[in-house]
């Protein structure tokens, strides 16, 4: 009965190993290979007879279309069928079965084809009823595929399929609970979900109709969780690990598992089943499990499953247990080690997944030293490995190893491999993830070393990932930076390798460095007045330079061979080749100059008066020009020390890159918190007069109608009683007190990070939602409550909303803030959106503390102490001792009170380890004055925190807020 | 879980195509065209894993066709190409000698095949025998009646 296939194709599979990378040798294909057009040029074989049913129609229509020698052609063919299948729908005459079964088919195919269908679902539905198995069976198909939420044809399908599932017949029931799993909608869940359970539970049921229940129910789960009740089957399911039938076994541990990840504390007595069974597996000969013996593996699928179960738990408890765990789990690092049974892939690809899977197991336990060292040393040994794929793997995995404490030294000794995996990988995929795990594996001892290779590399490396190994090189040297010397050597040997790919944050980043650090500026500004000097340097080093010198260049002008018009020249030489910005950047390096400099002033002034410069097309460029050089004609040498003095220290804060890095490994996985630096002028500079009034009139227009964004105001006052049921999540809210950027939550799907600006009573949160997943957001909605007290004390308005966030996109939300009166309350951020057909409920505190509406106030010590006085009404004080949470680290300590927003004032406390701020609280109506010392007793371990304020409740609010954070 | 499987030829046909989750029409088309485009441009003997957006991307070319499985991120890669394998062996075992004619002109059994091996995105029975033996005694339903 079967057509001679060999005629019209190579098979797929070929009895000789590798034979399918072969493929193409033979003669009688080469018709196949060449065609450029589905099968054009020759007529294509069709078979004689098709497997199974044979629908004769369909096989000539496929085979027409296979004819087809254009786009065109195929559309008129597809036209004619559709309007032919039209007619015989319409027609008079009733349809049999089959025909209305191949018809549908046909239609099927076309839609398969990428052509819209828009008529014959009802035929479709219709073929459910049929007792014909493979009517109903092309009805159902139809069905999957070209589902679509008609509300009169769901209930139709409904119908069908309760029919089919009150059959009693399992292959009846099957091909309903299939419809149901993979059309997986919300009506078909509100319809099913509660018979389900009971068919799967239920003691008559057939193994394979259980198998398809268990998984039915765990898609209905998934997609509509809040339909499918929790009960008592819940119970029986987990017993279904226990029984005799290995496929219901590993239908049931994935519904399990799923279910499990959701309520770890129902599903507990999974994991003394879940090693039972897994330990039979490991020590079962390999022919016992008969056809789940695959390739002399035993039931690998099972034992992979069971694997990921145990993953959403500790390591168990109970000791017995426990000790039967670790046996598994050494067994199988054993069997690695033994011969093969098999030369075939498939034999070593079935046991090194179950073996990769006990090594994510032990890595996710992270408890047991001796198993963490054999999986780090079974990984060496992949590293090495001729297969490709094991190699990708060791290297992806000994990635989660490198941050466990007790396999970190054991990851480090594969250092060199892993550099020669970089140097000699043909696959570019591979070789990213060797750089991935040289970058996990980087700590101080070996940071040189890596961020050497990682250069060298550099130069070479596919274009696709520069980028991403700019970053983490940049990361690196920064973090592990002995010596600043060292990372502003690296950071220019960046620019020269790989300009192109050295991002705005990576020099940012240098120059926020250079400032900070006064012992690297006279090296930093020797160096770029080095690499200056190459005939042919990139634009990001001309801007670093012109920026470091223009800061810097005082520290290098003794030297003749850097004098002040030898600086001055060298970077003018590069003026004419730069964009814009650069260019921008450039003149306000001269300006300085000007300043530290007084003698190349005049011909600074010759530059700056050229027609170049005062009439250039660029308006930033022109205004420049005409602002510095009037400021360098008549400003006194006092005022010019006074506008141009050195750039201020930049305030401490997570590193940008790193925040960049993280968005580029996974798209919208962290906000832009670098945006603030990237000013309306587009350059870096920001110390110019222009930019803070530029700065000042944004931040005064807050509580204006919104100017930018989409419109649609959200009313954030309108009663939003749906969000009553949702957790508040508070997680991240103590770790904004003293800051004002950064990730405030964070689950599977969504990631929010916040950025906000504070300024007097004002302030304006940027509101960053990324879709970590690859699939659209639909619905979403977003909008801020907070309880009624709180209302009359801070006012609030949400700008933006967002139907639809893409896949891996990332949307900002703008919130303005205004404080009226003190408060102690914070607003909720309520987000609402569509995953994957479930609705989302998401709501989390938002960090509006009272603190953010601090300014600094400087004071003397006399000043202090006589404030301090003042405020010595009993109910004016509040005091707090409590215990340190984190190690007593004086700069940690300093930044946290500069971060809580009052001026750290030196030399007032008589005792120096003490500290001692103040600062004024600004609402709308009044101004809260506010003190705090701080005494750390460090051999108690201790804190002894008062505040003083002229109001009882900031006093009590802020004695909250900030002793929780040391 | 397993988010898609599409299987396409070396010039980019698409042959089947089987999603795990509801993916709008037009989204299914852009992944189409992105999949083929990006398995296509591999070099022989490379590795038979991608990353994609949060998802890993497994293929593996059986003569003239490629099977292109997506997964998440926490699932097991090597046990994602023996889905594929025992899939191909499915087919070959129903077909006799399968090759992607016979998916073409057979796709409705090809998408019933799946169907019995795979459901939800989760795998659904592992053994060969029991799955063929499903889809034999359907075909015997259906020349009963």
């Amino acid at each position: 009965m079967g057509p001679v296939h060999t005629v019209y194709g190579p098979a797929l599979l070929c009895a000789g190993a590798g034979c399918s990378q072969q493929f193409g040798a033979q003669p009688q294909w080469i018709w196949f290979l060449s065609s450029s057009y589905v099968g054009a040029h020759s007529t294509t074989l069709m078979p004689t007879v098709s497997k199974g049913d044979g629908m004769r129609g369909l096989a000539v229509f496929i085979s027409d279309i296979r004819n087809c020698k254009s786009k065109e052609a195929e559309i008129k063919r597809i036209n004619k069928e559709l309007a032919n299948i039209r007619s015989k729908f319409k027609g008079d005459k009733a349809l049999d079965g089959y025909s209305k079964k191949k018809y549908v088919c046909k239609l099927l195919f076309i839609f398969l084809l990428g052509h819209d269908i828009d008529f014959g679902h009802m035929e479709a539905v219709n073929l459910l009823s049929s007792n014909k198995y493979t009517e109903k069976q092309i009805g159902y198909l139809f069905i999957s595929v070209l589902v679509n939420s008609n509300s009169d044809l769901i209930r139709l399908i409904n119908n069908g399929i309760k029919n089919d599932l009150a059959s009693r017949n399992p292959t009846f029931m099957n091909l309903a609970l299939h419809c149901i799993a993979n059309v997986g909608s919300r009506e078909m869940a509100e319809a099913f979900a509660f018979e389900i359970p009971s068919i799967l539970v239920a003691g008559d049921t057939m193994d394979s109709v259980k198998q398809s229940a268990a998984l039915c129910l765990l898609r209905l789960n998934r997609t509509s969780p809040d339909l499918v009740p929790m009960g008592e089957w819940t119970a029986r399911v987990v017993h279904l690990l226990n029984d005799q039938h290995l496929g219901v076994v590993t239908a049931a541990t994935s519904l399990i598992t799923t279910l499990a990840q959701k309520s770890p504390d129902d599903f507990k007595t999974s994991i003394s089943l879940a090693v039972a069974r897994l330990s039979r597996i490991v020590t079962s000969a390999s022919i016992d499990l008969q056809d789940y013996t695959y390739y002399f593996v035993a039931a690998p699928w099972l034992s992979v499953k069971l694997l990921r179960l145990l993953q959403c738990y500790p390591p168990p408890e109970d000791a017995a247990l426990r000790s039967r765990l670790t046996e598994c789990l050494e067994t199988i690092l054993n069997k690695a080690q033994e011969p093969p049974k098999s030369k075939k892939v498939q034999h070593s690809n079935a046991k090194n997944a179950v073996l990769f899977e006990a090594i994510s197991l032990i890595i996710h336990h992270d408890s047991e030293p001796t198993l963490l060292v054999r999986a780090c040393n079974q990984l060496g040994q992949f590293l090495q490995h001729r297969e490709t794929n094991l190699r990708y793997l060791a290297l992806e995995s000994m990635c989660t190893l490198a941050s466990s404490e007790f396999s970190h030294e054991a990851v480090k000794t594969h250092i060199d491999t892993v550099i020669n995996a970089l140097k000699t990988e043909r696959d570019v995929s591979v070789r990213q993830r060797a750089v991935d795990l040289l970058y996990a594996m980087c700590d101080r001892s070996n940071a040189k070393q890596i961020v050497a290779e990682m250069l060298s590399y550099l130069e070479t490396a596919d274009y696709s990932i520069r980028e991403e190994i700019v970053l983490k090189v940049a990361i690196l040297a920064e973090k592990y930076a002995v010596d600043y010397t060292w990372y502003v050597d690296t950071i220019l040997n960046l620019i020269r390798v790989a300009g192109d790919y050295v991002s705005e944050e990576v020099w940012y980043r240098v120059i926020q460095i250079v400032i900070n650090r006064d012992d690297v500026q006279g090296y930093a500004a020797k160096t770029v007045f080095e690499a200056l000097q190459a005939p042919a340097c990139h634009e990001n080093l001309v801007k670093v330079g012109g920026y470091i010198l223009g800061e810097f260049g005082n520290l290098i002008a003794g030297d003749s061979r850097s004098s002040p018009l030898v600086q001055f020249s060298l970077l003018h030489s590069k003026f004419h080749l730069c964009s814009v910005p650069t260019r921008a950047l450039l003149l306000s390096a001269y300006i300085k100059f000007i300043n530290l400099f007084p003698e190349v002033k005049a011909t600074i002034q010759d530059v700056l008066r050229s027609d170049s410069q005062l009439r250039n097309a660029d308006v930033e460029l022109q205004q420049r020009a005409v602002e510095y050089l009037k400021l360098s004609c008549i400003a006194s040498t006092d005022i010019l020390a006074t506008v141009l003095e050195e750039m201020p220290p930049f305030p401490e804060r997570e590193s940008s890159i790193l925040a960049k890095l993280k968005r580029k490994k996974g798209p919208g996985k962290l906000p832009d918190i670098d945006e603030n630096r990237r000013n309306v002028n587009g350059s870096s500079e920001h110390s110019e007069n222009t930019d803070t009034t530029n700065k000042v009139s944004y931040v005064l227009n807050l509580n204006s109608s919104p100017s930018t964004g989409p419109s649609l105001l959200v009313d954030v006052f309108s009663d939003s009683s749906t969000s009553a049921s949702v957790d508040v999540s508070e997680d991240n809210f103590s770790r904004f007190v003293c800051k004002n950027n950064g990730v405030i939550y964070e689950n599977q799907l969504l990631q929010i990070g916040l950025k906000s600006e504070y300024r007097q009573n004002l302030g304006r949160i940027y509101v960053f939602y990324g879709n970590k997943t690859s699939t659209q957001f639909l619905s979403f909605s977003s909008f801020v409550t907070s309880s009624d007290i709180l209302k009359t004390h801070i006012l609030h308005c949400l700008i933006a909303s967002y139907p639809i966030i893409e896949g891996g996109a990332q949307v900002q939300q703008i919130l303005n803030i205004e404080c009226v009166s003190d408060f102690t309350d914070a607003p909720v951020l309520n987000i609402q959106f569509r995953y994957g057909g479930t609705l989302q409920n998401i709501a989390v505190k938002l960090p509006v503390m009272l603190n953010k509406f601090f300014q600094p106030t400087e004071m003397t010590s006399q000043d202090f102490f006589q404030r301090w006085k003042q405020l010595g009404a009993p109910q004016q004080e509040v005091q707090k001792i409590f215990k340190a949470q984190h190690p007593m680290d004086t700069d940690v300590t300093k930044a946290k009170i500069l971060g809580f927003g009052v001026a750290l004032l030196d030399g007032v406390d008589p005792n120096p380890a003490n500290f001692v701020g103040a600062g004024v609280i600004h609402t709308k109506s009044t101004q809260v004055g506010c003190l705090l010392r701080l005494e750390p007793n460090a051999q108690a371990q201790m804190y002894r925190l008062t505040l003083r304020t002229s109001r009882e409740s900031v006093s009590q609010r802020l004695c909250e807020l900030l002793g929780e954070q040391f | 879980m397993m988010r898609f499987l599409l299987l396409f030829s070396r010039q980019g046909k698409l042959r089947l195509q089987k999603w795990f989750t509801p993916i709008p029409e037009r989204e299914k088309k852009k992944i189409i065209r992105e999949m083929t485009t990006m398995v296509l441009a591999r070099q022989p003997r490379s590795c038979n894993f991608l990353h994609w957006k949060d998802l890993k991307i497994i293929y593996k070319r059986y003569a003239s066709l490629y099977f292109c499985l997506a997964i998440e991120n926490h699932e097991n890669e090597l046990l994602a190409l023996e889905v594929i394998h025992r899939y191909v062996e499915l087919l070959d075992k129903y077909f006799g000698n399968v090759c992607e004619l016979d998916i073409i002109f057979n796709f409705e059994k090809a998408y019933f095949i799946l169907d019995e091996f795979l459901l939800g995105g989760e795998i659904q029975e592992t053994s060969k025998q029991i799955v063929n033996r499903c889809i034999e005694s359907s075909d015997m339903l259906q020349e009963r009646w």
